[in-house]
């Protein structure tokens, strides 16, 4: 196991240097001289000499990338063309909010899922089994970000519980875990969680109903087993794969916020991204991203690991 | 011989029972899938066919007309916040929001399907290079990734298509790899290994039917998420451009007319909806039909 | 090209006294585990230095438990796998040089073992058989009838069999179709693969007839791998047994069955059941688990299974060798001379009795 570990480790290395590439590369790919959106229009040409000098742009590729790459380990991911705020500050600013929502979204999900999953899984073919399926096949197909408009419809504009934008009361930067602040935190939780709840709850009775027909399960009930006792070998089997999906879909949450946090002007990561990809924040859009995408390794890593420590077969091989 | 060929008293079948008229056979019997099948064939005809339905101009608006409610004489669907017929910004915006959902996914899965097989069956470094290649894309959260590409970009649908084709790539190829290996290792490749047939005859012949089935229904189960992030995209300003109709870009703008019209601007996301739901239980039902051994 | 040439083996180059395959030093190594951690590497010596030949019209059998190199060795000698060491001459012809693969694929076919993947479950057995002939340059005409002509000849109705797919067929009847295809480009040599190790008894013994015929009527030579060691002394004229990649012991039937000289030989025919009263099995004729071919025991691969292992066992490699005409064994009590206290003597019939 712990070379399986140690292999995997050492995978990170190559995958975050290529995702590091990928982000760089972005900006170049973008159509247009990077210089326009830092220059004034009517800038001259002394000016634009001395601006793309002083941002690096007249180095070769390369060279540009080592630069930024040395720059990011240091920690400077350079300043945001439109706050003129280094970027990193922005980004770790707007990450704790995320972060929030992810996991409040990700906890309602997956417990959700996993409850629907086994029941669905272990009913599969009564009609509330059904039921659970076909809630779970409308939770994935469902555009979040329309979900989301219908709950403000429902919840703020006819009902007026809940608030439909923002974060916090008065747009106040600090949190407290009270109501004035969780009540914004409702919606734009529950819409997050429809789909990790969709795709666990298929995940896990998928897997529970594959495992019910194996042949280990009734060699357990013949043994005379209480049932409860064989659900939780069934549980145990099932844990590895589960666990690797609920990983992937945390991921998922924090990376592909953007829309929902579009939607209820959530100031977390996504709505950072927002503005930069309009305002062609070239810097900003970098750096987050490149922070988004890091996130998303270091949990897919996370991830593997675990697995490997609960997974007897990964354990032992 | 005849006492042999009827060794253990098996009649020869009636029907000509292949793999693929199997399939058929199954699908036709799934209600669901029929039901959805039939949505899906109304709302894309409609959609080819939109200029000879007697609509109203889509893009045609006045400011007199905006926001009427559901059920306004003349406007079943009532109007957006420029004026325009929402019946017809629907139907004619399936246009847009199909071809951007479907489009992706059916280019990914020639492109990722071609390299999967390829990948699959030469195995080695050329397997080693392709799939590290799709793993550093692997890395991204897909909406991540797709946002980011569109971001760079620009907006567009031709962007749009683009980055959406990028990002479905990647798990396209991993599962034609996959099943390809799976099925290479197979006696009946070896066999016509043995019988000196080229690579390329042999993966027509031999591979091909056996993998093209899985990597469909794969693909199909991606196309409700196309059009959700496709139109997502729009809805975010990074795809379509105003004034075309199209169901995300209809949900952007219609999005401040929530406190005036709340029915009218939650419509376009409905159609998103029941389209992706359609799919999805269509790509269930196709998935199972095909999953039946032999 | 008509059917009838088409089906026409190759002519004879070498004669009668040249045997149909000679196999020298056959070696095959797998290299198991990742690459990256060096050292960790796992090697896995499937076939090692293997040497053997095969006579024109006989059949010779391959046995050994699971793991032996017998299916390694069946794909080296039909080109699907390339050897690490070792070349194959096929009627006097080295392959890979004065012989293509391409000619050597004519040659040389196999029938797999029956499962369901030894025929491709999406196309009907006529395409299936027609494959072979249509890839080496006959029309589509030509191919249809040769798989019909072959269909019959296997003793399939080709009118009621020619249009079905592989699951409409009982496991007898797919191996039919197995061989149908092997012979579809009218090889000389037929390598079957345990070909009908997982047939129910009666449509073993079917099959076995059916091949038996075949064998006559096209002049086919056989190498017949089986682990079911009553099949092997019923169908065979030669047999050859394997243990961890290596030849233990060579020879015919007669000599193997009722003259054995290789301990092995002796437990696996010991280990054979059988419904005499008399002999009753009360201990196990061999001990130990099989040894994993990634490392094999020194010296000699079966002494810590040997009931009559000694030191030299242990320290040294037994070398192949004749002991009568066309009899072959590797154990260092049949060779005089070895430093075992049993050299030169014939192995006492083992008492399985308590």
């Amino acid at each position: 196991m712990l070379a399986y570990i140690l292999k995997r480790l050492l995978l990170v290395l190559p995958v975050t240097l290529s995702v590091a590439l990928v982000c760089f590369l972005l900006v170049h790919i973008a159509p247009g001289d990077p210089l326009i959106s830092v220059l004034p229009p009517d800038a001259s040409a002394e000016l634009a000499d001395q601006m793309r000098k002083a941002y690096g742009f007249d180095q070769p590729l390369p060279v540009q990338f080592g630069i930024w790459v040395w720059k990011a380990l240091h920690g400077d991911l350079g300043a945001s063309i439109a706050t003129g705020r280094p970027v990193l500050d922005e980004v770790s600013h707007a990450v704790g909010n995320t972060v929030r929502l992810a996991l409040i979204a990700a906890i309602i999900g997956f417990s959700l899922g996993i409850v629907f999953g086994f029941l669905s899984g272990y009913f599969h073919d009564r009609w509330y089994g059904r039921a659970f399926t076909a809630l779970a096949i409308t939770g994935v197909s469902v555009p979040h970000y329309w979900l989301g408009m219908v709950l403000v419809i429902i919840f703020s504009v006819l009902l007026g519980w809940l608030p439909a934008v923002g974060a916090a009361p008065g747009g106040s930067a600090a949190w407290a875990w009270d109501w004035a602040h969780i009540q914004y935190l409702i919606l734009p939780a529950i819409t997050m969680a429809v789909i990790p709840t969709g795709i666990v709850t298929r995940t896990i009775r998928a897997l529970v109903a594959d495992l019910l027909s194996q042949e280990f399960v009734m060699a357990l009930r013949a043994k005379g087993l209480p049932e409860s006792r064989v659900f939780r070998h069934i549980a145990k089997n099932a844990a590895p794969a589960a666990i690797a999906v609920m990983g992937l879909q945390l991921g998922y949450l924090l990376g592909g916020s953007i829309l929902i946090e579009t939607v209820f002007s959530w100031p977390g990561t996504g709505l950072l991204l927002n503005s930069a990809i309009f305002q062609r924040d070239l810097p900003l859009l970098q750096g987050t991203i490149l922070v988004l995408a890091l996130f998303f390794v270091a949990l897919n890593l996370l991830v593997d690991i675990l697995q490997a420590v609960i997974d007897p077969r990964i354990k032992r091989s | 011989m005849s006492a042999v060929s009827t060794e253990f008293g098996i009649a020869a079948p009636a029907i000509r029972a292949g793999y693929w008229s199997g399939v058929r056979r199954r699908l036709a019997r799934d209600r669901v899938s029929i039901v959805c099948a039939a949505i899906l064939l109304a709302i894309v005809l409609a959609a080819i066919f939109a200029p000879y339905l007697g609509l109203a101009d889509p893009y045609l608006g006045s400011m007199i007309r905006r926001l009427k409610p559901i059920g306004t004489p003349g406007y079943p669907l009532g109007t957006d916040e420029l004026g325009r017929d929402m019946l017809s910004r629907l139907i004619y915006g399936g246009r847009l929001s199909l071809l951007i959902g479907l489009t992706p996914v059916a280019l990914a899965f020639v492109i990722g399907g071609m390299l999967g097989i390829l990948a699959g069956y030469v195995g080695g470094l050329v397997n080693q290079c392709i799939m590290r290649t799709a793993d550093i894309f692997y890395a991204f959260p897909s909406v991540l990734l797709a946002i980011a590409i569109s971001g760079a970009l620009g907006a567009g649908i031709v962007n749009s298509l683009l980055s959406l084709t990028i990002v479905f790539i990647p798990p396209i190829l991993r599962i034609a790899e996959s099943v390809t290996t799976s099925v290479r290792t197979l006696d009946f490749v070896d066999a016509a290994r043995s019988s000196g047939a080229s690579a390329f005859t042999i993966i027509r012949v031999h591979i091909l039917g056996n993998v093209l089935g899985p990597i469909f229904v794969y693909a199909t189960s991606l196309i409700s998420v196309c059009m959700i992030l496709g139109a997502g995209l729009s809805f975010l300003g990074l795809g379509t451009k105003p004034p075309e109709p199209e169901w995300g870009l209809m949900l952007n703008t219609l999005r401040t007319a929530i406190y005036i019209n709340p029915g009218v601007a939650a419509l376009p996301g409905a159609m998103i909806f029941i389209v992706s739901i359609a799919f999805n239980l269509l790509s269930d039902g196709l998935r199972s039909a095909l999953d039946v051994r032999g | 090209m008509f059917a009838a040439e088409f089906l026409e083996p190759a002519e004879d180059v070498g004669g009668p006294a040249q045997p149909l395959l000679e196999a020298r030093r056959l070696t095959k190594h797998f290299i198991r585990g990742s690459r990256l951690f060096a050292g960790k590497r796992a090697v896995v010596r499937a076939v090692d230095d293997v040497s053997f030949s095969i006579v024109k019209g006989e059949v010779l059998s391959v046995v050994g438990e699971s793991g032996c190199g017998k299916s390694t060795l069946a794909r080296l000698l039909i080109g699907l796998i390339e050897p690490n060491r070792g070349e194959i001459i096929f009627d006097g012809e080295l392959v890979r040089e004065a012989l293509t693969l391409r000619v050597l694929r004519r040659r040389v076919q196999m029938v797999f073992q029956d499962s369901y993947a030894s025929l491709n479950p999406r196309i009907t057995i006529e395409e299936t058989i027609a494959f072979g002939p249509k890839v080496n340059g006959a029309g589509n005409a030509t191919a249809c009838k040769i798989a019909r002509d072959l269909l019959a000849k296997v003793g399939l109705e080709p009118n009621d069999f020619a249009g079905r797919y592989p699951h409409e067929l009982s496991g007898g009847q797919r191996q039919r179709v197995n061989i149908a295809r092997a012979l579809a480009l009218a090889p000389r040599l037929v390598i079957l693969d345990e070909a009908v190790s997982a047939l129910d008894k009666s449509v073993e013994a079917q099959v076995l007839n059916l091949l038996a015929d075949l064998r006559e009527q096209l002049g086919l030579t056989y190498l017949f791998i089986s682990h079911d060691l009553d099949v092997v002394s019923f169908f065979s004229d030669r047999v050859m047994v394997m243990y961890l990649g290596e030849i233990v012991e060579i020879g015919t039937a007669y000599a193997l069955f009722q003259e054995t000289r290789h301990p092995y030989t002796q437990a696996l025919l010991a280990a054979m059941p059988s419904s005499d009263p008399e002999r009753r099995t009360a201990k196990p004729p061999i001990t130990g688990d099989p040894p994993s071919p990634i490392a094999p025991p020194s010296g000699c691969r079966f002494h810590p299974r040997c009931a009559y292992a000694e030191a030299v066992c242990s320290v040294k490699a037994p070398q192949l060798g004749p002991i009568a005409a066309g009899h072959a064994v590797a154990c260092h009590m049949a060779q005089a001379g070895s430093g075992h206290s049993r050299a030169g003597q014939p192995l006492q019939r083992q008492s399985l009795n308590a």
